[in-house]
């Protein structure tokens, strides 16, 4: 049993059918599977009836006859019971099977889903990763797709062997006795009548209670995290008696929910005894009032038997439509999330190894040299060029935005020259992280044109472009693994000794081997272990291995000690040597010595020159110099 | 330790006690009620008696009713009991949480406690409510139905005796199997959540490396080996069912068997032994015997699965706040903001071998300005937690007014001792809200007042909703520095005698540092105001500034004295002053 998790928020799916019909088509490679299934809870089904039926057959057909005549020959018996038990044993048998081929049926539509999930999230552009919370996009990958399994392999075939049972039992009852069987269909709605009711209230509260859990429990994460800043301004009190109101509040909802969870079963048991106690009454009457004309005693006896294995299934199915309900909510979530527009990339411009001759022609090779050449071919003609990766960066007249109301880029123009460094400073908010953003193509831009060696880039396949671009985030990502490993995410083919090469690069050798087991030392939890300075350190020696000819680097603006800050400096202005490279500032001590420094204030670019020039403009510039403007 | 959690039921003492009592009662109603059906049938419909049949059909009408009341006043009790002792226990962890030093808080870790709080908590909540219900439940009914079938036959009884042990030696060797396979598979999971969390918040890590096939592929291995793990144990789970469908048919065949016999035998009369209604009995009780036994043995797993929850939330419980006011003669007031370390040393933790501080002796009268400069892990932060008493020496003291931090109720020395932590928290609620943290009874006017000495007054104004913009969790929705100065406005409105800023200018442009600075100087020149900070230039005009190193004061003195004197000072000063920063 998995541990409890939230489930879901509550919502209900917009378009059940569809979604149901859609989760269905992932099955479909498992069909031999369900058939086999669907036998099984026919089989199942009729060795459950003919067991609750069993005990009639035994008293009247052999014990009382027996009883009666005085016989003492068991082997009539003796036969029945065999054949009986060979009954049970195919149960037995099918219901074992039934669940045995449903875990792969369950386990693998789920893996296949998770797997086309994580699949189709990795195509998907940055903007959906803008408007999704990490925590929403999680939620699909635990709760929706846990309760998706639990559909299939739990709700689905209950519903279905119930759907059966019940079919099996009223034909049964049918056949026993039309009336009977209206005063029960009478008596059935009542009591469905009543569940549905206290099902329809309970998923209300049930609602509510997940609510008040959320805040409560969002409540509790924010200020458990902060929690020292509660004790500097004692304000423990207050935290307390917030704490108790939200609990309250939670309380009564999740009371509510559980009060009317819990009756559900004992209602419906105790209402079947009185649809019993009915059925006796009026069936008796029945038959002593036609005089076995209507109803005969055989068949109300019958009747009698089978009514109490009737209501089971229908209980079993109204607890199981409010469980696919949500499912399905959760399938629709994990579909929205399939759906998504990908990325496009319709470039066809790649990047290969090349070799250049004295002559300076290009010439594309299988192998690695060390230079690299773009790989245009025309349509037009069907010929194909060569243009030798350099780092020539060229934006025209570029507009963006991110949301069509607000524009964030206005007529950005700029040029790098291989070898050059661009530096960006500005206001938060002035579209900086923009720029860099648009130059790899994590968004494309509304207007204008951004070439790279003079091709413009919506030509270029992305992958090649990201490849040909090396970037240094603001935030330091590093993922689970040694930390050769996250050195060697830059290159996945680099040996050991460029790793280490790359790591002194960045200044980031001599903590590594300080470190418990050096290069091996395990990283989790995004490096947590680590210093904020180390971690760049390394996210640094990972665009160094790569090796590209162009660097983006986006300087992070936490505070670290100067020594720290100082080493990756130096690691930093180690790897921009021999590369066009584009610099996010937040400290204006590192760009001093760029080729060309832009001024960004509100998407445009306001001022532009190297540090002397625009110290002399004594214009913005000079005043975030002299420090009247905050940076970041 | 589970009294210490059932002292969580308190005022629900009541519900806890009479939910099982009325589970006890469902329990002999449905354990009742198939004889009165059997008599029903047997002797109503079979002998075709009206009267019999409209007798024993309003027994059972009542008795269903009994048990429907027995049964909404369980349901009742259980949620109000159990949803209940989730509350009392949350409310105790919580109130237990904020009563944790600073040490608490780091031994225990913040996200740990966050988890005790929230999923632990559910699944005890749970477990309870299964306590109270099912655990109650499943041996009652499996008493009382035993009773009953005891009392029908003892001989056809003795088939119970056959099914039992082996519907307890298969429970009971599949149980820790499927226990293990099950505990290795949600390390598995955890493994696959943490790819998808690291991949979620590094998506721009993986798209700029073009590394997405890579990560598919760690995905893949790591869900594909969910997949085995999972389907492994629900296989072996899958077997739970067919052996209990054995245990349940074959005694139904056994008892057929025998059960008919002895009917004949007796010749259906119920004077000489068993009759057909008591056969019929007989199938019910098999069934309720052996489908409590099966209730019972998912109890035990769950209750099983809660017991590290339960060790967890009890730890919480148990968990001693390092720090607490002296019981007794708390001195009720600070004289003064002057600062005494005499001699003090700390470590983290009494088992640590490195000390954090070493031997420090500092004295810093009131109303003064220290600025305290060195390299991360110095000690800087672990120097000034010592003044409002975030952790305790471990040898020398630390006065403050003259008075042993230790001396002081907590609540009166935090008050007086203001201090913007490193790590800035903005709760979420609006500006004011936030600012009130530092006192509840502000007036507007104090607030702007406190915001203009911060610096902060302009861009909250600028804000379209002013002091009433909305913060979001973190503060995410203000710059670093702004966020800063609302720290330092709200640490500001406590009007402390003592205030310490911990590195809280670091993202405030220098020109808006220097006023600041300047808003001390002139606006709370009683307040003793220690600044940590990474630039020189912060802490340059401060009457006295404090130089650390390794847990060490290397040298403390004025601007001016340092430079003369301390190569290490002069080499800071160097490196930033060519920094251009300035």
């Amino acid at each position: 049993m998995p541990p409890v998790r939230m489930r879901g928020d509550g919502r209900k799916a917009k378009n059940p059918g569809k979604t149901l019909l859609r989760l269905l088509g992932y099955m479909r490679k498992y069909i031999p599977n369900l058939l086999i299934v669907l036998v099984c809870i026919v089989v199942t089904a009729v060795a459950q009836t003919r067991g609750s039926e069993n005990l009639g057959t035994l008293v009247d057909d052999y014990i009382l006859p027996m009883v009666a005549s005085g016989s003492t020959d068991f082997g009539p018996l003796f036969r029945y019971l065999v054949g009986i038990a060979l009954l049970f044993g195919a149960g037995m048998l099918s219901a074992f099977l039934h669940q045995f081929l449903m875990v792969t049926v369950g386990q693998g539509t789920q893996k296949t889903i998770r797997d086309e999930m994580f699949t189709k999230m990795q195509r998907l552009p940055l903007r959906y990763f803008d408007s999704n919370t990490a925590g929403n996009l999680m939620s699909r990958y635990t709760s929706d797709i846990d309760t998706l399994r639990q559909m299939i392999s739990q709700s689905i075939p209950s519903c279905i062997s119930s759907f059966v049972t019940l079919t099996v039992v009223f034909i049964a009852m049918l056949r026993a006795s039309w009336i009977l069987t209206i005063v029960i269909l009478f008596t059935v709605s009542a009591i469905l009548l009543v569940t549905v009711k206290i099902v329809s209230k309970s998923s209300k509260y049930f609602i509510g209670q997940q609510r008040s859990l959320g805040a409560l429990n969002g409540f509790v994460e924010e200020m458990v995290s902060g929690q020292k800043v509660v004790k500097v301004f004692n304000h423990e009190d207050a935290n307390k008696e917030a704490f108790d109101k939200l609990n309250e509040e939670l309380c009564s909802n999740a009371y509510t929910a559980g009060k009317l969870t819990n009756m559900m079963g004992p209602v419906n048991n105790n209402l079947g005894y009185i649809q019993y106690a009915i059925l006796a009454i009026v069936g008796g009457i029945i038959v002593v009032a036609s005089g076995g004309e209507l109803l005969t005693l055989g068949n109300l006896m019958t009747f009698m038997l089978l009514s109490r294995t009737f209501n089971q299934p229908i209980a079993q199915i109204s607890n199981q439509i409010n469980a696919i309900v949500m499912a399905l909510a959760g399938a629709e979530r994990i579909f929205e999330l399939m759906d998504q527009e990908p990325e496009v990339d319709d470039g066809y411009v790649t990047l290969v190894n090349a070799k250049i001759d004295e002559k300076g022609n290009i010439e594309e090779c299988a192998q690695r040299t060390g230079r690299w050449a773009w790989k245009h071919p025309h349509q037009a003609d069907g010929t194909v060029t060569y243009t030798e990766l350099r780092g020539d960066i060229v934006m025209d007249m570029v507009d963006f935005a991110y949301v069509p109301e607000k524009q964030v880029l206005y007529d950005v123009t700029l040029y790098a020259h291989p070898g050059q460094k661009i530096a960006f400073v500005g206001a938060t908010g002035a579209g900086k992280t923009t720029i860099t953003n648009l130059i790899n193509r994590f968004y494309d831009i509304a207007d204008g044109k951004i070439r790279y060696d003079g091709i413009n880039i919506n030509k270029i396949k992305k992958a090649d472009l990201r490849r040909s671009l090396g970037i240094v985030l603001q935030e330091t990502n590093l993922f689970t693994g040694t930390v050769m490993d996250n050195i060697r995410y830059g290159k996945l083919d680099a040996t050991d000794e460029e790793c280490i090469q790359a790591a002194k690069l960045a200044n980031a050798h001599d903590f590594i081997v300080r470190l418990p087991d050096g290069y091996d030392t395990l990283l989790t939890n995004n490096g947590a272990s680590l210093s904020q300075g180390q971690r760049q350190l390394i996210a640094i020696a990972r665009a160094a291995v790569a090796d590209p000819p162009v660097m983006i680097l986006d300087e992070a603006t936490s505070s670290i000690d100067t020594r720290t800050e100082k080493l990756v400096q130096d690691g930093m202005d180690k790897l921009m040597q021999g590369r066009t490279v584009f610099v996010i500032a937040h400290r204006l001590s590192t760009i001093m010595n760029s080729d060309c420094i832009m001024v960004l204030d509100h998407g445009r670019i306001i001022e532009r020159g190297t540090h002397e020039d625009l110290i002399a403009e004594k214009g913005t510039y000079y005043q975030l110099y002299t420090g009247v403007f905050e940076l970041e | 330790m589970l009294r210490r959690l059932a002292r969580c039921i308190r005022e629900y003492k009541w519900p806890t006690f009479l939910s099982p009592i009325c589970m006890i009662g469902e329990v002999a109603m449905e354990v009742l009620i198939p004889l009165v059906m059997a008599d029903l049938y047997d002797y109503g419909i079979v002998e075709q008696n009206m009267t019999v049949v409209v007798r024993q059909s309003i027994l059972l009408v009542i008795l269903a009713l009994c048990s429907l009341c027995f049964g909404v006043a369980s349901a009742f009790f259980a949620s109000k009991a159990s949803t209940g002792f989730a509350k009392n226990l949350r409310h105790d962890m919580f109130h237990r949480v904020q009563n944790f030093s600073f040490s608490n808080i780091d031994r225990l870790s913040a996200s740990s406690i966050v988890t005790r709080l929230t999923s632990d908590v559910a699944n005890l909540q749970m477990s309870f409510q299964m306590m109270i219900r099912m655990a109650i439940r499943s041996p009652m009914m499996l008493i009382l139905a035993l009773i009953s079938a005891l009392r029908i036959d003892v001989t056809l009884s003795l088939v119970f005796c056959a099914a039992l042990p082996v519907l307890i030696l298969a429970l009971s060797t599949l149980g820790p199997i499927v226990f293990k396979i099950f505990d290795r598979v949600f390390r598995t999971y955890d493994k696959l959540n943490n790819t998808v969390q690291e991949n979620i918040r590094g998506i721009r890590v993986v798209k700029s490396f073009v590394r997405e096939k890579k990560e598919i592929e760690k995905f893949t291995d790591v869900s594909g080996s969910v997949y085995k793990d999972f389907c492994k144990a629900e296989r072996i789970l899958a077997l739970n069912s067919p052996i209990m469908q054995f245990c349940v048919y074959g005694c139904m065949l056994a008892i057929s068997w025998f059960g008919a016999r002895m009917v004949v035998a007796s010749g259906n009369n119920p004077e000489l032994g068993l009759t057909t209604g008591q056969l019929s009995s007989m199938f019910t009780y098999v069934t309720q015997i052996l489908s409590s036994l099966m209730m019972l043995s998912m109890v035990f797993v769950m209750l099983t699965m809660s017991r590290s929850p339960l060790k967890r939330c009890y730890e919480l419980l148990m968990e001693e706040p390092d720090l607490v006011s002296p019981t007794e003669n708390a001195v009720a007031e600070v004289p003064d903001g002057s600062i005494d370390f005499d001699n003090v040393s700390f470590r983290y933790s009494a088992k640590a071998k490195h000390r954090a501080l070493k031997e420090i002796d500092l004295h810093i009268p009131s109303g003064a300005t220290v600025g305290i400069l060195g390299v991360t892990g110095a000690g800087k932060t672990t120097l000034v937690q010592l003044i409002p008493r975030l952790y305790d020496v471990s040898e020398g003291c630390v006065k403050v007014g003259g008075i042993d931090v230790r001396n002081y109720d907590l609540q009166i020395l935090r008050d007086q001792v203001a201090m913007v932590l490193q790590k800035n928290e903005l709760f979420s609620g609006t500006i004011k809200e936030n600012l009130r943290w530092g006192n509840p009874d502000a007036t507007d006017e104090e607030l702007e007042h406190a915001c203009r000495l911060a610096c902060a007054h302009d861009f909250i104004v600028s804000f379209p909703d002013g002091y009433d913009t909305y913060i979001e969790q973190g503060g995410k929705n203000v710059s670093g520095g702004q966020k800063q100065r609302l720290c330092i406005a709200r640490a500001l409105l406590k009007k402390p005698k003592i205030l310490i800023l911990d590195d809280s200018t670091s993202a405030v442009d220098t020109r808006t540092d220097a006023l600041i600075r300047q808003a001390f100087r002139e606006e709370i020149p009683g307040t003793t105001k220690l600044i940590i900070a990474q630039r020189i230039a912060s802490v340059q005009d401060a009457d006295m500034i404090v130089l650390m190193e390794n847990g060490m004061i290397l040298d403390a003195g004025s601007h001016g004295e340092l430079m003369a004197r301390s190569d290490v000072y002069r080499e800071i000063y160097e490196s930033q002053k060519k920094g251009g920063d300035e």
